[in-house]
């Protein structure tokens, strides 16, 4: 994917005049006045969301009957939002501490996939991979595979990733102490900016290369088919036989 | 221990163990370059599905139009190269607005 992004940009285009844009965040960065600015700015939006969908979190949980150490630590050790809402969601509704496991568990499959495509961009060193492994997040490898050339991955990982965990932990703890005085989040459309933020981050790759796409929306075709079939977290996972239509280029194999 | 306990620390053990799956095996084995291919091309497929199920089921069902019209607004917005800023909110705004106006 960084391969195919760096020939991504469209020259010509006057895409430095008004900061990043979703579309080309490839194209051309090391001119851009200052990358590391959008990135934060970028970064923030989707930090601001994380928080209040964790403040919210932390509502749920204990407007539930558990005690505030529950989300809270949660929140620090688990560090995966959708199951940590499920794996609570299990607990409330008393369906059984193995069934909680199980389901935050299946959730979480698709972190192994998302770790093995960041594992070169976390850094070499053992601290760096042991604690940017816990970092690993939907919206920190969508970031960081977003950016055209390995140092800005690493960057854009980093920052969108520690920020993401203190905004995250903050929230919990915010929300966890506050109670329900936030509401029902779906008001604020909440529920659609983390979809939004996929858009924007993924669709510089899907418009420079036709083989992800195809494999992509196959992929999309078939979660979606198995849906309302199977537990949550094995759509996702099906998804990645869309892969199947992934060929080898011919150019490639006559190089060699 | 008390169960709570345990289920948040099995699930920490287990989700950990998942993500340093990458880490881990970077630099023991040689990936070879196909693989490497795969897994990039496996993480857009990965963040493609989400955002698709994301968008359109809520537990197993249909989300209702409100957040998928917010998010093919996102979609439009960002095929036009809009800033990331505006993408993001102009999907929040446009799904709350449907809601304001009764659209589930």
């Amino acid at each position: 994917m960084r391969s195919v992004q760096r020939t991504s940009g469209e020259p010509g285009t006057p895409d430095d005049r008004g900061g990043a844009r979703a579309g080309d965040r490839a194209g051309a960065r090391s001119f851009g006045r200052s990358p590391d600015r959008s990135l934060l700015r970028d970064s923030s939006l989707v930090w601001l969301a994380s928080g209040i969908v964790g403040v919210s979190f932390g509502a749920v949980s204990v407007a539930g009957g558990l005690p505030l150490w529950v989300p809270v630590l949660m929140s620090l050790v688990v560090y995966a939002g959708s199951a940590q809402f499920s794996a609570v969601g299990v607990l409330l509704a008393g369906g059984g501490p193995f069934a909680a496991v199980a389901t935050g568990l299946l959730l979480n499959t698709r972190t192994a996939a998302f770790s093995l495509a960041v594992a070169e961009i976390l850094g070499t060193g053992r601290a760096a991979r042991f604690l940017g492994a816990h970092l690993v997040t939907d919206e920190t490898v969508a970031f960081a595979l977003a950016q055209s050339d390995p140092v800005r991955q690493r960057r854009a990982f980093w920052i969108s990733g520690l920020g993401l965990f203190a905004v995250w932990n903050i929230g919990v703890l915010a929300g966890a102490l506050a109670g329900g005085a936030l509401g029902d989040t779906a008001r604020y459309g909440l529920d659609a900016a983390f979809p939004a933020v996929l858009v924007a981050l993924v669709l510089p790759a899907l418009r420079a290369d036709a083989r992800v796409r195809r494999c992509a929306l196959l992929g999309a075709a078939l979660a979606l088919a198995i849906t309302p079939a199977v537990p949550a977290g094995v759509p996702v996972l099906l998804a990645l036989a869309g892969l199947f239509l992934h060929r080898r280029p011919a150019r490639k194999e006559a190089a060699v | 221990m008390n169960t709570t306990v345990v289920v948040i620390l099995a699930l920490a053990a287990g989700t950990y163990a998942f993500r340093l799956v990458g880490p881990v095996l970077h630099g023991r084995v040689t990936v070879p370059p196909r693989m490497q291919e795969l897994a990039s091309a496996g993480a857009v497929v990965l963040l493609v599905a989400l955002l698709a199920t994301g968008a359109l089921t809520e537990g197993g069902g249909f989300a209702g139009w409100a957040r998928p019209a917010g998010v093919l607004v996102a979609g439009l917005l960002a095929w036009r190269r809009a800033p990331f800023v505006v993408v993001v909110v102009g999907a929040a705004a446009t799904t709350a607005l449907l809601r304001v106006a009764g659209v589930a």
